[in-house]
């Protein structure tokens, strides 16, 4: 009798915890959602300022805000980079993915120097290199073009990538039925192809533009005036160093929150289509 | 239809998968090839579709002197209907699509005229209710129907099906089999490599038996069947009639 009752007990003790904490079904509910990832939040919340109360660090908004304009300019700059460079990496990588798959030899070992270089070094490299060595030869000075250029150059290459492994996804059988019944190069791109591999790729694409968002700061070393840049500048003169930075990545996930949001939604959406 | 094979030779890396074939066959609506896994039967339908070319040899099917270029064999594969095992739909599509696409784009016919033909066909085979699904959600069966269906949509001159119902459980198999044979009806000349046995003897007016590569006999599909000569035929149908 006691024993069962100790069992029980311990039952509905699991049963609390089940029900709070445990994923059971594929649609858990807005309230089981909502308590978790509030609970992770508050916690993270804690430790930081617990650490900041135990470094007796005095937060000081005021004079981030007076820096409010250099904020401002620095996110749009970012955000106009990170767009541009967006559509230019999609070229580049659609270029260089044709390039991986022509039958003319200089081109296709040119993609395989471009995505060994740019993959196998540091972006920090590839950024001094192309302006300063690159861009002052050709006489290419204007940072901002030169920063999109750089920055479309650095991630096309992880777009080409993606792009030619979803093509390769495509069975051979797919490729082999569309010459038996007579498509030609073109038709079969534009018809079997691409419709499949956009949606295949759709998800990590997205997953690639999050990273850009992030890579554009590195861009700050060539004195490009982008988000980075803008609060070492005001960092400089207001001395609120965990402020500026914590407002840095504030600014930074208000873009790149909802790309990953729009990343899991693309996936899903595509997911259920197959 | 004629078919007329001289010295056929392919070999994969070392490996002679088609060893001097010759055949000369005249007005021929169904053959079957037969033969051990292995043989060579696929890459032989695979060279007679324009999909592979061979090392040497001619080919020539009634009007169509084969040449391996790829311009020749772009025409030539236009106007032949070639069936695999498995996966002959496209994934993206509805089965009506996979139908009117090739119509469309290759044959150039108007959008109108092409999804009349295709619901027509789909129609005739019952397969109307499918015309919208995309292949993931058709059987095996309905997906080797409606590919089969696409071939006759596209008039091709003559049907080239490499097992279309090895991939198949027994009662699906039937749905295709008899579909195959309602196109023999309507005088469509078809080569077909096939493990169904009972269907080359009944349905297939020749027969052709491969082994390692070679042509090792051929004729009427009643008498290969019943009164076979090299002893690699004998022992090969033997084998398969152990268990019947
Ligand atoms: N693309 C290829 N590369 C290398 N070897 C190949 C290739 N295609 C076929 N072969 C080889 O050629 C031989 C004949 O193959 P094939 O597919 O023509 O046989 P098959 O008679 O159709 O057999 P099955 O009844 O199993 O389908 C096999 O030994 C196979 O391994
Ligand atoms: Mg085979």
């Amino acid at each position: 009798m006691e024993i069962e009752e100790s069992i029980n007990k311990t039952n509905n003790k699991e049963g609390l915890f089940k029900r709070l904490f445990i994923s059971d079904s594929e649609n858990i509910s807005t309230k089981k959602r909502l308590f978790n990832g509030l609970l992770i939040f508050l916690l993270l919340v804690f430790v930081f300022i617990f650490s900041i109360e135990k470094i007796g660090y005095d937060m000081r908004w005021g004079a981030v805000f007076k820096y409010k304009h250099k904020f401002i300019l620095g996110f749009k700059m970012t955000f106009l980079l990170s767009f541009f460079s967006l559509f230019t990496s999609l070229i580049i990588g659609s270029f260089f993915t044709v390039a991986s798959r022509s039958k003319f030899l200089p081109l296709y070992y040119l993609y395989r120097f471009y995505v060994a270089m740019i993959r196998g070094t540091p972006f920090l490299v590839q950024i001094y290199v192309f302006f300063y060595v690159i861009g002052t030869a050709f006489n290419l000075t204007n940072r901002y073009i030169m920063g999109i250029i750089i920055l479309s150059l650095f991630s096309g290459a992880y777009v080409t990538e993606i792009i030619r492994s979803g093509i390769e996804g495509i069975s051979k059988s797919q490729l082999e039925t569309s010459d038996s019944l007579g498509f030609n190069t073109y038709q079969k791109y534009r018809y079997i192809i691409i419709p499949q591999v956009i949606k295949k790729i759709t998800p990590p694409l997205a997953g690639q533009f999050l990273s850009l968002v992030k890579d554009s700061s590195l861009l700050s070393v060539i004195a490009v005036n982008e988000l980075t840049k803008n609060i070492q500048e005001a960092d400089s003169l207001n001395f609120a160093s965990i402020e500026n930075y914590l407002l840095l990545a504030g600014l930074y996930m208000i873009i790149t929150i909802p790309l990953s949001y729009l990343s899991k939604l693309l996936e899903r959406k595509f997911s259920y289509e197959y | 239809m004629n078919i007329n094979i001289d010295n056929l030779t392919k070999s994969y890396e070392n490996n002679k998968v088609l060893n001097d074939i010759n055949i000369n066959l005249k007005n021929i609506t169904s053959l079957a090839i037969i033969g051990p896994s292995g043989g060579g039967k696929s890459t032989l339908l695979r060279i007679l579709a324009g999909l592979e070319k061979p090392d040497k040899g001619n080919i020539k099917i009634n009007d169509w002197n084969i040449l391996f270029n790829e311009k020749y064999l772009k025409t030539y594969r236009k106007n032949i209907g070639m069936l695999f095992q498995a996966y002959n739909l496209f994934p993206h599509i509805s089965a009506i699509r996979n139908i009117t696409l090739p119509l469309e784009e290759v044959h150039k016919i108007n959008k109108k005229e092409a999804f009349k033909k295709a619901q027509s066909l789909l129609e005739r085979f019952q397969l109307s209710k499918h015309s919208n699904k995309r292949p993931d959600k058709l059987s095996g069966g309905q997906k080797q129907r409606v590919a089969i269906a696409r071939a006759l949509a596209l008039n091709s001159e003559f049907l080239l099906f490499d097992e279309p119902t090895s991939a198949l459980d027994p009662e699906l198999t039937m749905e295709v089999l008899d579909m195959i044979n309602n196109l023999r009806k309507e005088n469509k000349d078809l080569i077909l490599v096939t493990h169904e046995m009972g269907f080359a003897r009944k349905a297939c007016e020749y027969t052709i038996f491969i082994s390692e590569g070679k042509i090792i006999e051929h004729g009427e599909s009643e008498r290969i069947f019943t009164s076979p000569k090299s002893k690699e035929l004998k022992r090969f149908l033997g084998k398969l009639f152990q268990w019947h």
